[in-house]
């Protein structure tokens, strides 16, 4: 869901690009970290943890905890260690089939 | 080692922070063949993020100590090594053969020797809420500062240690001061830190800088809480407002940021899986890895420098770095060993100063109670979403190390491998077994520590090289 950003840019960014980022457009800085980016944009939560369904968003920003992961060409990667290009197309991380696992 | 011994470069290091960086530059200059592996696309680590392109307006918000990166950078730039940004390492072991990822193409190479210059992570911060968005590490709030030029506009830092007053003291610079500064360290904390006095006095440049930054705090107006205790974050679908205890009253304050930190540790998850030895210090209350004065593991071939080795902050990482790739250059023959005698002792000296104001941070600055131990109902880990209860519960049913506990709960299996839960899990179970923390030990990290598609696996270019032990990996 996009909101008003709880973070500003110092100056703000040039050379803006279109990045889908779970159904939705957005303008994002090319070569700009996309967790950061992301965050920057007003996008809360990044993905629903497995159990609980629960919200979650970058955590650490180094590539450490794995909770700002999202899903890109199929692939499960850390939105923290991707930069921003041209037309990426990002989805959002949902447990398997909408549904929590079994525990 | 034998003629048919091949290897493609006499030094790997793995990590471009100041401990690796400085490392390189020093094997260069020794005439070493260096392979230098970052995961992160621009050199300088964490503590130096991004200082190749920093603006003079984020320099000036940085500071001054920030800034002393660019000699690093521009020293390594002049020398002779290869250097891969993105290579995520995800293999490595005693006898010095790592394997990692570039953008996803897998590699494998050997060298002689291998630094690990990994650094820290921030200790996990284990409290109710924490896994709510908009809840982050303090050192992400400096992150994206550093490397973004983004600042968060209505946040709150609690917890306790010297990082605290920097990261505000920047974000007051940036025109966006913290709401507050909720901090756990007690009255008592700095009165029994005053044994490590004189430790202190020989580091007085940090107590100076820490001194300096409170001031800056106090002119901007940033309110501090001291001694606040019974941190809870609170927030439907994210981060609404942080909850604390303070003299008594119970303290609410609305923020859409809630940033924590206390203190930073090891980042031992390489050196674990390359089954290094690791012992528990009781002062910083976490594992470092067995090194000697030379950076040297419990594997020859294997050194270890930098605050990956125990927490010693970026000067001492880059000094540590230096002595490290002396003795590994003599190890090679490429230096002898009173020349690297000499060479070393004024940064062993150096590197005792740059400690000496540990022991007495560590007791001013505690890890809180409340981390260290938390309530039942808080989750440890994040991942799998285990509590401290069921910890407790899983060691009241015989559990008594944290390998078992996976067998019990899953804690540590989820995707970020026990790096934010691993201390929490084997202090919970010493804890309720009475064991030490020795003998408790801490998870088994195996390899790939880093998640991996069959397909980089299949990638890897020469197969006899790697193949058999890449089958291996479970």
């Amino acid at each position: 869901m996009k909101t008003a950003s709880p973070f500003e840019y110092l100056a703000q960014p040039t050379n803006l690009v279109a990045v889908r980022f779970d159904g939705q457009t957005y303008q994002l800085p090319k070569g700009e970290n996309l967790a950061a980016a992301l965050l920057a944009a007003g996008v809360r939560s990044t993905r629903e943890n497995p159990g609980s369904n629960a919200p979650r968003a970058a955590f650490c920003m180094m590539g450490a905890c794995y909770e700002c992961r999202v899903r890109i060409d199929g692939a499960s990667v850390q939105a923290c260690m991707i930069q921003v290009r041209d037309g990426l197309v990002v989805e959002k991380m949902q447990p398997i089939g909408g549904q929590s696992y079994e525990r | 080692m034998s003629a048919n011994d091949r290897r493609d470069f006499d030094l790997a290091i793995i990590g471009a922070g100041p401990a690796g960086m400085a490392a390189a530059a020093q094997a260069a200059s020794a005439g070493l063949s260096v392979l230098l592996l970052d995961e992160q696309a621009r050199l300088g680590g964490q503590i130096y993020r991004d200082i190749e392109r920093t603006s003079e307006q984020r320099g000036r918000i940085l500071g001054k100590d920030y800034l002393a990166g660019r000699a690093l950078v521009d020293d390594l730039v002049k020398s002779s090594i290869t250097y891969v940004p993105q290579a995520s390492v995800w293999q490595a072991d005693q006898d010095g053969h790592l394997c990692y990822t570039v953008e996803g193409l897998a590699t494998q190479t050997k060298a002689h020797r291998v630094l690990l210059a990994t650094g820290a992570l921030e200790r996990p911060v284990p409290i109710p809420g924490w896994t709510l968005p908009g809840v982050m590490m303090a050192g992400a709030g400096q992150i994206l500062l550093k490397q973004s030029g983004l600042v968060a506009k209505r946040a709150v830092i609690a917890g306790s240690g010297p990082l605290i007053y920097l990261i505000a003291a920047q974000m007051v610079r940036a025109g966006n001061p913290p709401l507050a500064l909720i901090e756990t360290q007690t009255a008592a904390d700095f009165w029994q830190a005053q044994h490590h006095l004189a430790g202190a006095l020989r580091g007085w440049r940090y107590l100076i800088k820490g001194l300096g930054l409170i001031g800056e705090l106090r002119r901007a107006g940033v309110k501090r809480y001291r001694g606040a205790s019974d941190l809870q974050a609170e927030g439907q679908e994210r981060a609404e407002a942080l909850r604390f205890s303070h003299r008594g009253k119970q303290q609410w304050l609305a923020c859409e940021t809630i940033f924590l930190h206390m203190g930073v540790v090891p980042n031992t998850q390489l050196s674990r899986a390359m089954n290094l030895d690791h012992y528990w210090s009781a002062a910083q209350h976490c594992f470092h890895p067995k090194t000697d004065g030379w950076g040297r593991s419990s594997a020859a071939a294997i050194f270890i420098a930098g605050d990956g080795a125990g927490i010693a902050g970026a000067k001492g990482a880059e000094l540590a770095g230096r002595i490290a790739a002396l003795r590994i250059a003599a190890d090679l023959g490429r230096l002898d060993e009173a020349t690297m005698a000499q060479s070393a002792t004024p940064l062993h000296r150096e590197l005792a100063r740059e400690r000496a104001a540990r022991p007495f941070l560590d007791r001013a600055y505690p890890a809180s109670s409340q981390v260290l131990a938390p309530d039942d109902a808080t989750m440890v880990c994040r991942c799998e979403e285990v509590s401290a209860g069921d910890i407790r519960r899983y060691a009241a049913m015989g559990c008594d190390g944290p390998n078992q506990a996976k067998a019990f709960g899953r804690a540590g299996m989820g995707p970020c491998q026990g790096r934010y839960c691993g201390l929490t899990v084997s202090m919970l179970l010493a804890s309720v077994n009475q064991r030490s923390l020795d003998e408790t030990g801490y998870f088994r990290i195996r390899p790939p520590i880093k998640p991996l598609t069959l397909g980089e696996i299949a990638q890897l270019d020469d197969p006899d090289a790697g193949a058999k032990e890449v089958m291996d990996l479970g």
